[in-house]
């Protein structure tokens, strides 16, 4: 007699917090079939499960816009926060002034970054606070039903046949030139690079700003827009293929002189950089800017993490703040003693 | 005292009593010429004598050379509102002198730049000449700090005219320069001398007014309304303040930033129980206050008319997902950019209900430094307590005079932190539904990011939302949500501070007010007494919602005068939304805009001819 044995089930994946990757899903997105912005929600929820992020200690925070729906639709268990147009940047910066140990994930679109918010977004820039900035560009208003953003190229144009004549603000350029310390781009379609850039922001300590190109599926995926399916597959051009080394894991990689390239991040993960563009490298500030000046007049919309600083404060780091998040410090911490008042009263007497 | 009462050369028939504690000196200079020092030192002098005393600066929107005046009242009943006529004129401003000069009281007295030649200007007035350029070059070689030593000249000029104590104007002047500045001090003391010893030489007294101690002002402190929000800020355990420059606020934020720096800084590792950013604009500095009260910090922003008004949309987001900040708004004129450096109430109305679709925000009327110091700590339990916008609304007199204040008590009651569950509770209670009425009074439990626990996570929005924060179009969902937000609202009346009210029994008038009118409401009281014999009471409201004393009063008279500072009677306005017809037909309105601190005398003119007595 032969025993038939039942297969037993595969073992639910986990991570190293035990969590399923489930877990790190949220509700049911609401977006248009095919949006990309769906598509960067699923690699957000992967990255977040693939490096043990502890889901109560993230703060998703968004402004206003198809692109800010989607913290609704990962990491369920977080806390969320969607405000007002554009100004995500202070609603999170705020936040982290609260709670410093707060893993802050932004999720932004064009035009909450580079037209209402676009103050807020320089000005966040320069103070480098420990958050990770996404940015779903589709050069579109897509819940107002379509008008051009300032991510539009020149020459784009509308479903309406309306042509773009103004030039397009490129948020990563300011994000270099501003003071963003991991500065990245890529395709809502290029699911292997765009999941290592958002390890990497996972990883960085400073302010981490991703422009991911995500198309409009209704309203600007057309022939004529610069931001459609189609002119991505034929425009972009990625500097380099990406590799991760998670930090828990030991393993010795050749790095080929000159053709690639490894940066250490700051919780020890490794980011493996093999360089297509020989030049380019990332740790230069004016060659980045230049070669995303030098692209964008070849019509090559450059993919990968254009720029990383590893040295600069953080806003965190800036304002000195104690251990304990200032949200929680008892009132013995926050009230000065009777006798500061007495002293000052006297002062003013 | 030696000095007689003078005749004065000319027709005009002029009172020369001797006036003792009770008149005004006006000080009129240049904008960035230094005189606040000076004016301050006369100032506290008098102070210390014991007499009470206030210190109205009016100056222009500028850095340097536009006219500026400093009024020092003296009075003895201790009335500290400002008042219009002057009656000592100290005539430093070429360009304003002719003008000052004929705004003198009749029998006033006025020191005056000798080369501005004034004495011919009126026969009813004294005038004491002084040569201050001549007085200033031997007191300070330095040619470039005479502009400034030139002004304590007239410290000595005017203490040795009106008898003002010299040992009090030295420790008032080494107290103004405090200890690093001794070398400074000695300097201008020096100055001080020189124009005492000028006036004992070449000008005999010969007008009427004199400084003679008195015993009220003892225990007093001198401090002006933004330090003493300041510190109530920093004793209220503020964490976070994010700030956008304005005047008249930033007066407000720089000393508790240097309070922050001096009282909350770990001494050995230089660590920071506060954050302070500057942020880029008004929008940026509440939505950071924002984003940190949601976060669980004790989170501020300060600011004026003009920023309120661009914090309109982000004060909503707050209101309706029920975030604590605290918001100081230190009102000055508008509309648009107004007079940026004169004083109003112009955001009483705005205030209750900024931000578009249904909104009602909770203010404190700060009247008094005691009242900064104590409504800012209340501010803050009050916003953690309601989770919502709470404003503060003072103003640029309160906020950037000087004025006599009882030194502040220590604050006894512990900081209320409202309902946040922690990891423990929910584990108790297996999860929590974000905005549910669990205690029946509208106010609901929340969580702050980074509690530890799986059940702690909620999403906050400006969309509609159900209990569990769930996005929600449904108009049942809608309409739950808005009315537990009113119920909300009136619930707040159980923690406000109570109304200050004074009922005179045989009096048919009320007088009602809020904020800095009190100190005109009151001495008009006194005037309408003695002049008209017409008997008032009177209501200073020191919060919104109005609470229950508002009804008693207005139903205990038959007439009642809404003082507002500014043209279209918002705080009448604000009171006719909550009242009754019946209520509402008794208000009467007295209005003043031009942007001068409230004086006396404009609502007992306004009253008076409305009363037609």
């Amino acid at each position: 007699m032969s025993a038939v044995e039942t297969p037993a089930p595969a073992p639910k994946k986990t991570n190293r917090l035990g969590f399923e990757i489930i877990q790190y899903r949220g509700g049911k997105t609401t977006l248009c079939a095919g949006c990309g912005h769906n598509a960067i929600t699923e690699r957000i929820i992967e990255a977040c499960f693939e490096m043990d992020v502890q889901p109560w200690q993230v703060a998703k925070m968004s402004g206003i816009g198809c692109s800010s729906k989607t913290p609704a639709y990962f990491l369920g268990q977080s806390h969320g926060f969607n405000g007002v147009h554009g100004r995500a940047a202070a609603t999170a910066t705020g936040a982290l002034l609260a709670n410093k140990h707060l893993k802050c994930i932004v999720v932004s679109g064009d035009g909450d970054t580079a037209s209402i918010g676009l103050g807020h977004f320089m000005h966040m820039l320069r103070r480098n606070p420990p958050l990770i900035y996404i940015i779903e560009n589709n050069g579109v208003y897509g819940l107002t039903k379509g008008q051009f953003s300032a991510t539009a190229d020149v020459g784009s144009r509308l479903k309406s046949g309306t042509l773009n004549t103004l030039p397009p603000i490129d948020c990563c350029l300011i994000a270099i030139e501003m003071g963003a310390t991991l500065v990245a781009r890529s395709f809502s379609g290029d699911k292997k690079q765009l999941s290592v850039i958002l390890k990497a922001c996972l990883a960085h300590n400073g302010l981490a700003v991703v422009d991911v190109i995500s198309p409009c599926t209704t309203f600007n995926d057309h022939d004529g827009s610069t931001k459609s399916y189609a002119y991505m597959k034929d425009h972009e051009e990625p500097i380099h293929e990406l590799g991760w080394i998670p930090s828990y894991e030991d393993i010795h990689v050749e790095i080929e002189e000159g053709a690639s390239q490894e940066v250490e991040m700051h919780d020890g993960s490794r980011l493996l950089i093999h360089k297509l563009e020989h030049d380019y490298d990332p740790t230069d500030k004016v060659r980045a800017i230049k070669y995303l000046h030098e692209a964008s007049q070849r019509k090559e919309v450059l993919t990968g993490i254009l720029y990383v600083d590893r040295g600069k404060q953080t806003l965190i780091e800036q304002l000195r703040l104690v251990g304990q998040p200032l949200a929680t410090l008892p009132e013995r911490l926050t009230r000065p003693p009777r006798e500061a008042l007495e002293k000052i009263m006297d002062e003013y007497r | 005292m030696s000095a007689s009462p003078l005749a004065l050369a000319g027709d005009a028939p002029v009172s020369t009593q001797r006036v003792v504690n009770d008149f005004s000196i006006q000080v009129a200079t240049a904008n960035g010429s230094g005189s606040q020092t000076a004016n301050t030192v006369l100032m506290r002098s008098i102070f210390q004598m014991g007499v009470p005393v206030s210190g109205k600066n009016l100056f222009p929107s500028n850095i340097a050379g536009l006219p500026t005046w400093f009024t020092i009242r003296a009075n003895h009943k201790g009335y500290i509102g400002r008042k219009k006529e002057y009656d000592f004129l100290v005539a430093m401003n070429p360009e304003t002198a002719r003008e000052d000069v004929e705004k003198l009281q009749p029998g006033g007295a006025a020191v005056y730049d000798e080369p501005l030649g004034l004495d011919k200007l009126r026969q009813d007035v004294v005038f004491y000449p002084v040569p201050f350029d001549k007085l200033a070059g031997p007191v300070c070689p330095e040619a470039k700090l005479r502009k400034l030593v030139r002004n304590m000249i007239y410290d000595g000029v005017v203490a040795h005219l009106l008898g003002i104590d010299f040992d009090e104007m030295r420790k008032a002047l080494v107290k103004q320069f405090g200890p690093k500045k001794q070398k400074a001090a000695e300097l201008n003391w020096g100055a001080v001398l020189a124009g005492k010893e000028y006036a004992e030489k070449n000008l005999p007294k010969r007008d009427r007014f004199f400084i003679e101690p008195m015993n009220k002002t003892q225990g007093k402190i001198i401090i002006d309304g933004n330090t003493a929000a300041a510190l109530g800020c920093i004793f209220a355990g503020v964490t976070v303040l994010t700030w956008y420059p304005i005047t008249p606020s930033s007066s407000l934020a720089e000393p508790l930033i240097s309070y922050l720096e001096r009282l909350r800084v770990d001494k050995e590792s230089g660590e920071a129980t506060f954050a302070v950013i500057q942020a880029e604009d008004e929008l940026a500095a509440v939505g950071m206050a924002i984003g940190a009260g949601w976060a669980g910090a004790r989170a501020m922003t300060c600011t004026s008319g003009p920023g309120i008004s661009l914090m309109s949309e982000f004060i909503g987001l707050a209101y309706y997902a029920e975030i604590p900040v605290v918001i100081i708004d230190v009102q000055r004129v508008g509309p648009s950019t107004g007079l940026p450096t004169r004083t109003m109430q112009g955001d009483t109305l705005k205030n209750a209900v900024v931000s578009h679709g249904d909104t009602l925000h909770p203010i404190l009327f700060p009247c008094s430094p005691e009242e900064c110091f104590s409504m800012a700590q209340d501010a803050f339990d009050l916003a953690e307590l309601y989770q919502t916008p709470v404003f503060v609304n003072t103003d640029l007199d309160l906020g950037m005079n000087n004025w006599m204040a009882d030194p502040f008590t220590y604050p006894e009651k512990p900081e209320v932190r409202g309902k946040v569950l922690t990891a423990e509770d929910l584990n108790r209670l297996g999860g929590f539904a974000r905005y549910r009425d669990v205690d029946g009074d509208a106010i609901p439990y929340r969580t702050l990011p980074g509690t530890n626990h799986p059940a702690a996570g909620y999403f906050t929005r400006g969309t509609g939302h159900t209990e569990t924060a769930a996005y929600s179009e449904r108009e049942d969902d809608f309409i739950n949500n808005m009315d537990r937000l009113a119920r909300k609202f009136e619930g707040l009346l159980n923690h406000l501070p109570p109304d200050e009210t004074s009922v005179n029994p045989r009096a048919r008038v009320g007088l009602l007010c809020c904020g800095t009118s009190r100190y005109a409401m009151e001495e008009s009281q006194d005037q309408l007494a003695q002049e008209k014999g017409l008997e008032t009471s009177r209501l200073r409201v020191r919060a919104f919602p109005f609470g229950p004393a508002v009804e008693d009063f207005i139903d205990r008279h038959d007439r009642v005068y809404v003082i507002d500072q500014n043209r279209d009677g918002q705080l009448l306005s604000l009171l006719k939304l909550r009242l009754s017809a019946e209520r509402v037909a008794k208000l009467r309105s007295v209005r003043y805009y031009g942007g001068l601190p409230l004086d006396a005398r404009t609502v007992t003119e306004a009253i008076v001819a409305q009363e037609g007595i």
